[in-house]
């Protein structure tokens, strides 16, 4: 097994993993309490409107705003880090009709896995920092991740130096 | 329509029949794979049609109620009709979760299965952890799809029902599964000479198999380029407006100016759509792609002719681009786009069905084949 095939398929099993474990994580400890979360602060927000209490309207709605931001981002985590290891391993399969040198498939693929981790990761450090560098780092490893595909992209279509 | 292989070559052949022995594990996880995508994209286009539509139709209607009792200062009715819309968005959110853990451990059951040759492990034991695996595969989404029925009844947890720790138990499985293949790749690789995977699946350069592999991957390349594009140009800003509506209903409907309250409302129902179609798009040409790239590895086992192992991958991908592409018209083209976008998800399990017929016709020739041999080696 070449040490980009390795790479791509050992990462990406690594990666479902990761994926599968914190959503089961946050299926058992975050899921239930944001949604309720998001229900009880909306409620709360019409609720106050009824009341004529435009603060506490406000103040709920904030609440909601927050909780539903932390669970767009909790959800995409979990779909994108297994999503990317499906795309590793099947690549890492795949990866001897890619026509380019094994120094080429290795960066292409060192890029992939590292763009794999970086973006999902990323995003869910959005929901425990709000700055810039987790935005950074979320579009530093979409970037990686489509770089890297078109590159493998291209190799598909270019004739295969082992055949 | 069927290609008889050369049987010159008998080696491979044997090699193959091993693989591909009645009960093993790769047998197992492909078959129960590709039928955990069957049976989940079918449950899409069932929920999509008769559930999803009408459901976020109710989720629209209670919202407005919501507001329109804020507007008239009833408290209590505004709670009951959150409680509506927190109970129509759990029977969707559970309906999704059921197509989509389906088809995701579909997926990943065709992928253990081509990574077979390379875990270390004695047949029995890859045998029993692909019995765990499409166990826990099918309980998870059935658990999921239960939630809403069962509720908390006889639950002894607060806040937890049974059909949930039935789903969690099932992905527990499904991990564990995946952990014990792990294992034996591991030690796979840790072998200091380990053997040298010969594997007819991985050497096929079929054309059908090529045309699945790269239009998979350029599907899958427009899928990220569209998610970046949405998640750079409109998902703040959607983000922003999605709190900026519920504000203006709420400060519309506390000082009873219902004409207001209406044009939010109508506006946050535009924007719930504008946000669906995107997400779809993104997801579905997503996973069409990484669906048709995982086909390419099984075109050898597709017992049908090279001719129409083509038609048919060029039918999946043909719908596994009309699908997304439709989907994002949607709001421009309403319906037409809608039906074309279903039309394009129909091909897609046509061309899926197809090639799981001719890997059942494959499993029988080679079954025929190995029940013939034994025959003659007791003769």
């Amino acid at each position: 097994m070449s040490a980009a095939r390795r790479l791509l398929i050992v990462g990406g099993i690594g990666l479902a993993l990761l994926g599968m474990i914190y959503g089961v994580w946050y299926a058992v400890f975050a899921e239930h309490q944001e949604l309720d979360g998001m229900s009880g602060s909306l409620t709360a927000g019409f609720r106050a409107a009824a009341d004529r209490n435009a603060g506490a309207a406000q103040s709920a709605l904030q609440q909601y705003r927050e909780v539903k931001y932390a669970y767009d981002r909790h959800v995409d985590v979990h779909g994108h880090w297994i999503g990317l290891a499906m795309i590793l391993m099947v690549l890492g399969i795949g990866l001897d009709r890619v026509g380019f040198s094994e120094q080429t498939k290795m960066l292409l693929s060192s890029g992939l896995v590292l763009g794999s981790f970086l973006f999902p990761l990323g995003v869910l450090l959005q929901t425990i920092r709000h700055g810039p560098a987790p935005q950074v780092a979320a579009v530093a490893g979409s970037a990686l991740v489509i770089a890297t595909l078109a590159g493998m992209t291209l190799g598909l279509a270019l004739p295969q130096r082992n055949d | 329509m069927t290609d008889i292989p050369s049987t010159t070559h008998a080696g491979k052949v044997d090699a193959a029949r091993i693989a591909f022995a009645p009960m093993s594990a790769r047998r197992l996880l492909v078959l129960g794979g590709i039928g955990l995508i069957l049976l989940g994209m079918l449950l899409g286009d069932i929920f999509a049609v008769f559930v999803l539509h009408q459901n976020a139709a109710k989720v629209g209607e209670s919202l407005s109620a919501a507001a329109h009792a804020a507007v008239a200062g009833n408290a209590n009715a505004v709670a009951a009709s959150f409680q509506s819309v927190g109970s129509f968005l759990e029977n969707r959110g559970t309906k999704v979760d059921t197509h989509v853990h389906m088809i995701a451990f579909g997926y990943l059951a065709l992928l253990l299965a081509i990574l077979q040759p390379w875990v270390a492990l004695r047949e029995g034991t890859r045998k029993k952890l692909a019995g765990i695996f499409l166990f826990g595969a099918w309980l998870l989404p059935v658990g999921v799809f239960l939630i809403h029925y069962v509720g908390l009844a006889y639950s002894p947890l607060a806040a937890i029902g049974w059909a949930s720790i039935f789903a969690d138990f099932g992905g527990a499985l499904v991990i564990v599964a995946t952990l014990g293949y792990l294992l034996g790749m591991g030690r796979h690789l840790r072998e200091r000479q380990h053997a040298v995977v010969e594997d007819g699946l991985l050497e096929d350069r079929s054309t059908a198999g090529r045309t699945l592999l790269a239009g998979g991957l350029a599907l899958v390349l427009l899928g990220f380029l569209h998610g970046a594009y949405y998640a750079g140009a409109d998902l703040y800003r959607h983000e922003a407006l999605d709190y900026s509506l519920l504000w203006e209903m709420t400060v519309t409907a506390a000082a009873k100016n219902v004409q207001a309250v209406d044009k939010a409302l109508g506006e946050y129902g535009r924007l719930g759509g504008e946000k669906a179609v995107n997400i779809a798009a993104h997801a579905h040409a997503i996973e069409l792609g990484v669906l048709a790239m995982l086909l390419a590895f099984f075109q050898p086992y597709v017992r049908l002719r090279d001719a129409w192992k083509r038609r048919w991958a060029w039918v999946l991908l043909i719908g596994s681009l009309a699908l997304p592409v439709f989907v994002l018209l949607e709001l421009k083209l309403g319906l037409l786009a809608g039906g074309i976008a279903d039309v394009g998800g129909l091909l897609v399990i046509i061309a899926l069905l197809a090639m799981w017929i001719g890997i059942f016709r494959y499993t029988g020739e080679i079954d025929a084949v190995a029940a013939v041999q034994a025959a003659g080696g007791r003769g």
